[in-house]
């Protein structure tokens, strides 16, 4: 058995045919690498395949069906589209940074792929600080658009790069935020640990707030709709990436795509259970299998979401994350601390990984989650009617005097 | 005396970030440039403390200092007039000042070569060992009564004061 | 020495990482035509010649979320121990993060009430 070299044992392997253990370290590293980068790589061409054709069978048309067996070659052909386009670099461009930008956009999001756990037995890095690791990445992201925007020597990209950078720093907030409390439900910041954790039961049933808040900060950290704003065709034409063509544009919008799916993917490594599903203990390989579905799952219904909700303005992004999401996140946090500390205090802790030793925790935090969610959804129906009340008001002022200006409404 | 392994290649690899980094910020005449070198060297900083078994704070070196500090680092030069082309990289102190840091540089090297090959030093390099305090310990003391609960709580008034004043300063022209 | 395997992989990662979108700009370099004059390469505004200097008016609200911001990331980094040892704190744990809650929330009360969250 130990004679046979497989991946996980192709250290010892190598060493044991006289390589030097450091370069032998190396080489399985690189091989490592090269594996986990490409599977976002392959996935970014299914995952524009099927933006495209759920956003056309939303709106009632079929969306690409002719390049490939259901279109599916589609992303392939743009991609060669894209490669030979010209590619134009404005005058007066910061020529070294305006090539470095593409490159950090993906770079930045393929890092992330590192420390998630594909099966019980596969990851890349098993970094005690895996969590940590991916906020950190996610806030190199905003230097990319500081210097796509500024060395497009053009304002409406630094204009758009300048909005683009607010939304994303206000939106980290309530992301690491709702991170806290999974970490206080598991006590590890490891990923792998954390998804070892849930075997009991999902952090979503213990954390829902947090779930919904983590997977609404992702949505506008990625620049998903309904958070599109910087890159609505409409509006300002693409914002900060506005001079870049060709294949630099396709990395920005690949960089794009594989941030949401990564995105879904650690909402469901965090939340949803990661690579656990029946039988994954005694054939690891399943676990690649599940997390694909679940995030499929997720991924489908922030697809279905695009298409479905209107688009933010900037003031109202701005107001949602500060005073709304914010406030909650940090009452969920404090929340879901005392609940935990009254459960220590009643001996409730789940001891063993199994379903019934975590229900009374999970039955717990969920009441307490559903009593904040209630209090919530009252002040939002609070301010929603003083908004409706002050909408009338200045219906009826306007009724009778056609010349004073709507004053704006603030909430 | 220095052997060749990974620890020590990556140490080479961060410390020339590090003060490549440093270099470039003070040598270039593009502000822009300029910060995007003193993210390169906070990299640096981020990967020692890789190195010396710290990962929390190599993380929060990078959530902080490169996705928090840099970025308004950049807002600021945005602020500035003609940052593209410095028209003075040295003013009229500079023998002044290379004698402070020639200086401030023995006294660093004093102090790290004594301890260690001085007289009464231990005479060993100290390798990265492996049981170090985890961020769990840093946690727990953190909130401990007999540790750092207090200085946990007064870096939030800390943090309270700076925002205050952060809004202050800034929305004066409201008034 | 495993801990520092794991890095030893991000490491590897991190050279690699740019590698995989440079190559194909490479190659986009070689197989795209090439020739640039000067109305392409004129800067896009809105498909008129570019009026002015390129240097937007700069609203001194994108600064203060920044700095909103980056007190809040102070504040989570040190809520992440607290949070990663909380399994192992009693109440008296429990009060302290409350306390460095508030203070923070009380600051964000400040910025509501002093309209610096608009965005004007």
């Amino acid at each position: 058995m130990e004679n046979v070299c497989s991946i996980n044992n192709l250290v010892a392997c190598l060493v044991q045919s006289g390589m030097n253990p450091d370069l032998a370290n190396l080489l399985t590293a690189l091989g490592g690498v090269v594996l986990v980068a490409t599977v976002p790589l392959v996935t970014v061409i299914f995952l524009i395949w099927i933006e495209r054709k759920v956003a056309a069978r939303v709106q009632d048309r079929l969306g690409p069906n002719r390049v490939g067996p259901f279109g599916l070659l589609q992303s392939v052909a743009d991609a060669v589209k894209m490669i030979t386009k010209e590619d134009i670099t404005p005058q007066g461009a910061d020529k070294f940074i305006y090539n470095l930008a593409p490159i950090i956009a993906f770079a930045s999001v393929v890092l992330i792929w590192a420390v998630i756990p594909f099966t019980p037995l596969h990851i890349g890095a098993d970094l005690s600080i895996g969590i940590l690791y991916f906020v950190a990445v996610a806030s190199i992201g905003t230097i990319k658009i500081m210097i796509a925007g500024w060395s497009s020597n053009n304002k409406y990209a630094l204009l758009g790069a300048f909005r683009t950078i607010a939304q994303l720093l206000s939106y980290e907030v309530p992301l690491v935020l709702s991170l806290l409390v999974p970490v206080m439900i598991g006590g590890t910041l490891g990923m792998q640990e954390i998804v070892r954790q849930q075997g009991g039961m999902w952090f979503f049933f213990m954390a829902p707030v947090a779930a919904i808040m983590f997977f609404i900060a992702n949505l506008a950290e990625t620049g998903r709709a309904p958070f599109d704003l910087l890159e609505a065709e409409s509006e300002i034409i693409a914002g900060y990436n506005i001079e870049y063509s060709g294949f630099k544009w396709g990395m920005f919008m690949a960089g794009e795509f594989m941030h949401a799916f990564t995105a879904c993917l650690l909402t469901v490594v965090v939340f949803f259970g990661g690579w656990w599903g029946p039988g994954v203990e005694q054939i690891p390989v399943l676990g690649f299998i599940y997390l694909g579905l679940k995030t499929a799952v997720i991924y489908l219904f922030a697809l279905v979401l695009r298409s479905t909700v209107p688009r933010v303005r900037i003031d109202q992004l701005m107001t949602l994350n500060w005073k709304w999401l914010v406030p909650i996140s940090v009452a969920n946090v404090i929340v879901t601390a005392f609940l935990l500390q009254v459960i220590k205090a009643l001996g409730l802790t789940p001891q063993s990984g199994d379903l019934i030793a975590a229900l009374p925790q999970t039955i717990i935090l969920l009441v307490g989650n559903v009593l904040l969610g209630v209090v919530v959804f009252g002040f939002i129906g609070r301010v929603g009617r003083a908004q409706r009340a002050a909408d009338q008001a200045v219906q009826i002022h306007t009724d009778h005097d056609d010349h004073s200006p709507v004053p704006a409404v603030g909430d | 005396m220095l052997e060749f392994n990974a620890q020590s290649v990556a140490f080479i690899v961060f410390a020339l970030f590090s003060l490549g980094g440093a270099l470039g910020v003070v040598t270039t005449r593009n502000l822009i440039h300029a910060t995007l070198y003193l993210i390169l060297s906070l990299f640096g900083a981020a990967g020692f403390f890789v190195l010396l078994s710290a990962p929390f704070l190599a993380a929060v070196q990078i959530l902080v200092y490169i996705g928090a500090i840099a970025i308004l680092i950049v807002f600021a030069v945005m602020l500035t007039r003609s940052m593209t082309r410095l028209r003075e990289l040295y003013n009229r102190q500079w023998l002044l000042s290379g004698v402070v840091g020639v200086a401030l540089f023995l006294l660093l090297m004093i102090g790290v070569i004594l301890p260690v090959w001085g007289i009464n030093g231990s005479h060993v390099g100290k390798p990265v060992s492996d049981v170090v305090t985890t961020t769990v310990d840093l946690g727990i003391a953190l909130v401990d009564q007999n540790q750092y609960v207090l200085p946990f709580e007064v870096a939030s008034l800390l943090l309270t004061a700076a925002m205050i004043g952060a809004i202050v300063i800034a929305r004066d022209d409201r008034e | 020495m495993a801990v520092l395997n794991e890095w030893a992989f991000i490491g590897v990662f991190f050279s690699i990482a740019w590698l995989f979108p440079f190559l194909p700009i490479l190659g986009a370099r070689l197989l795209a035509p090439h020739k640039p004059n000067s109305i392409k390469q004129a800067t896009y505004e809105c498909g008129v010649e570019t009026v002015g200097d390129t240097w937007v008016q700069f609203k001194v609200q994108y600064y203060i979320y920044g700095l909103i911001f980056m007190v809040f990331d102070v504040e989570i980094v040190f809520l992440f121990p607290w949070a990663l040892a909380y399994k192992q704190l009693d109440f008296f744990g429990f009060f302290a993060g409350l306390l460095f809650v508030f203070f923070l929330f009380d600051a964000l009360v400040y910025a509501w009430r002093k309209d610096a969250l608009e965005w004007v």
